[in-house]
């Protein structure tokens, strides 16, 4: 897994709630047997219009978004389908940090997972965030998960809370697998005393 | 203190806990499909790792399969490649395969319980959220990604942090027309999509201890759709009738061990939830969602939300872009509103006990002239049954097509796509925006209230028919 340790970057708005995993990436991508290329995909039904071409007014389109490695969400990001496709979407097409007040949960597990760093912050504070972003699209946001806190240009800062253990592993791009076979003796004994 | 359900299956399957990291729990069953699997094999591949229990793997083909003909050659490239993928990761890794071409075959949540794969107290992951559905029968059953997938592969465990729990009672007797689905899309409508995000629910209540196992799948298939991973019902009398017999059960004295232990499983008197939610079963009324998300929803009586009844401006800018992609108007009644197509199946509603009562409404009567109408069913089996029944014969006199076993218009993974501004009576989970076609408009209800849009070619009062 790629680490995630800080990052100094420009920030897109995505000024809507309850944003599922199929609007991240819908289905009809979902037929590859591998991850790759799958920024292709990411947001495609509210991106390009049916025939291929890009809605001009989606901000993901916008020169002035173009670059830019956050995406700053609604509450519920996230929410729907397992598919993993959703972060891969997000990463391959750049993104390495969403900011939302609250993602679902099987979402957030998968970030983790791939070096996507999911940063809750306060309704106010993403909504101040938007507004600060759609003002001034070149503004760089200092996300720093050492000291869990993003940054803004005028000092202004906010910590946001993560799962130690997630921290490190993030920290260090270490997978669960590594950890979980460190327990083989404790699995031998658990399928030796199981009921099933 | 007592321990709720979920704290007793939760304990029993913790391996290791180190102090400040997430319990390694171990996992039971674990279920698999074409979709989100490739790339956990190919990460065993890549490492040269094994499946460490495929005794305890169950591979279906379910997703990306077309409902209208199994020769593989006639597919679309992608969906032959996974099915073609899925083949050679079970055959390499000796994982049990229900392939479609097999007797065994259906939507992963429906065939599993069929199998007798899904006991109580058991912990149950698949990488599909709706895995949740496995609840019904008091495991601990949820949704997992690709990664995951992997690790479980290898080593029949994850790393999970634990989530808290709420109790939703739901009291008191449902009136006629009004079922299990309705059930549901209340909660949701009432504590929000993502409500329960970081919790696990358990369904209690005298409303609940009566139904049957397809109704409590039902329920608990939707746990996901109101944010929590995970929702368990505590095993009983029907939960073990439904279990005996099948292939996976215990069979002899095992059955009688495992079920004195099952009865042990359900919350203890004085165990503690986090939180607690109430519901009053005589005063639920039979349901449509009118958004893109599942917690967008009202009695079929009732009428959108103006956004000035809304406090919460969030909730204001998912109404205004819901109604938006929707073509409805806040305000509006969602009695009467015109339907296109009508889709009776998936692994909320797509068991046999669904297919008989949207029977019932179906009979004699003919869907209206302007409305596709389909029913797909869970798996083989489901439809197998039905077809012993006359069901087959009552849905396609009526008008409808009768297809194969599949995920078809759940996910419009396949050829089975609603078009851009249709609107969908829909049996299935959700009404996501573009989940059943790129700009397909689902309005999900109860199986009843589907067949009774199939019939009047609108959304109706399935109450008015039952009279
Ligand atoms: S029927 Fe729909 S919700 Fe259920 S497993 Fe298939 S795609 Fe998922």
């Amino acid at each position: 897994m790629q680490p995630f340790t800080a990052l100094s970057a420009a920030a897109v708005p995505l000024r809507m709630e309850n944003v599922d995993t199929d609007q991240i990436i819908p289905a009809r991508y979902l037929t590859a047997v591998t991850k790759d290329g799958m920024g292709a995909g990411l947001f495609s039904w509210i991106r390009y219009h049916p025939d291929g071409t890009p809605k001009a007014d989606f901000v993901l389109n916008q020169p002035e978004y173009q670059g830019a490695r956050i995406l700053i969400a609604g509450r519920n990001f996230g929410s729907g389908s397992s598919r993993e496709h959703a972060v891969w979407a997000l990463t391959d097409y750049g993104f390495r940090c969403v900011i939302s007040p609250g993602f679902a949960d099987i979402f957030y597990n998968n970030s983790l997972k791939n070096g996507l760093l999911p940063v809750t912050l306060a309704e106010e504070v993403v909504a101040m965030l938007w507004d600060l972003v759609e003002e001034e699209p070149a503004t760089t946001i200092q996300v720093d998960l050492r000291s869990q806190t993003v940054t803004l240009p005028d000092g202004q800062q906010h910590s946001f809370a993560i799962d130690p253990f997630r921290k490190i592993c993030l920290l260090e791009g270490l997978d669960d697998l590594g950890y979980i076979s460190s327990k083989e003796a404790e699995i031998v004994a658990y399928e030796a005393r199981s009921a099933y | 203190m007592g321990k709720t359900l979920f704290e007793k299956v939760w304990d029993a399957h913790v391996v290791a806990q180190d102090e400040g990291a997430p319990a390694v729990l171990y996992i039971d069953a674990h279920l698999i499909h074409e979709v989100t699997s490739p790339q956990a094999f190919g990460m065993l591949r890549e490492q040269g790792l094994t499946v460490r229990r495929p005794d305890k793997t169950f591979a279906t083909m379910d997703h990306a399969i077309p409902t209208r003909g199994l020769d593989i050659a006639l597919w679309p490239a992608d969906a032959a490649t996974q099915v073609r993928t899925l083949r050679e990761n079970c055959e390499a890794f000796g994982v049990t395969l229900w392939d479609i071409n097999g007797p065994i075959q259906g939507i992963v949540h429906v065939v599993g319980p069929e199998m007798g794969v899904t006991h109580p107290g058991m912990t149950i992951v698949c990488g599909d959220s709706h895995t949740s559905t496995h609840g019904a029968f008091g495991a601990l059953a949820f949704g997992i990604g690709t990664s995951e997938v992997g690790h479980v592969l290898a080593t029949q465990c994850l790393l999970q942090k634990k989530p808290r729990t709420m109790a939703i009672t739901v009291d008191g007797e449902l009136g006629t027309g009004v079922t299990a689905k309705d059930i549901i899309l209340a909660i949701i409508a009432k504590n929000g999509a993502g409500g329960g995000a970081g919790y696990v629910f358990e369904y209690r209540g005298s409303a609940i201890r009566t139904l049957s196992m397809a109704n409590r799948m039902t329920i608990c298939n939707m746990s996901i759709e109101g944010g929590a991973r995970a929702g368990m019902i505590a095993p009983d009398e029907t939960t073990f009738a439904f279990v005996k017999g099948r292939p996976y059960a215990p069979q002899g004295e095992a059955w009688e061990r495992a079920v004195a232990f099952w009865k042990t499983l359900g919350s203890d008197e004085d165990a503690h939830f986090d939180r607690e939610l109430r519901l009053d079963a005589s005063q639920l009324q039979p349901m449509v969602t009118y958004g893109t998300n599942p917690g967008q929803g009202v009695p079929v009586t009732g009428r959108i939300p103006l956004p000035e009844e809304l406090a919460d401006p969030a909730e204001r800018r998912s109404l205004l872009s819901a109604v938006e992609y929707m073509g409805l108007k806040p305000g509006q009644a969602m009695e009467g509103q015109p339907v296109d197509i009508v889709f009776i199946g998936s692994c909320t509603n797509g068991r046999i006990e669904d297919l008989r009562e949207a029977a019932s409404i179906v009979q004699g009567r003919r869907v209206a002239s302007h409305i596709e109408a389909i029913v797909v069913p869970g798996s083989k089996a489901v439809k197998g049954q039905a077809e012993a029944e006359g069901l087959d014969r009552i849905f396609q006199e009526a008008g409808f097509e009768w297809r194969g076993a599949g995920c078809s218009m759940c996910l419009a993974m396949n050829d089975d796509k609603a078009g851009a501004g249709k609107y969908v009576a829909s049996t299935s989970n959700r009404n996501f925006q573009g989940r059943q076609g790129p700009g397909a408009r689902s309005l999900l209800m109860s199986p009843i209230m589907a067949a009774a849009a199939a019939v009047n070619g609108r959304v109706v009062d399935v109450r008015e028919m039952l009279r």
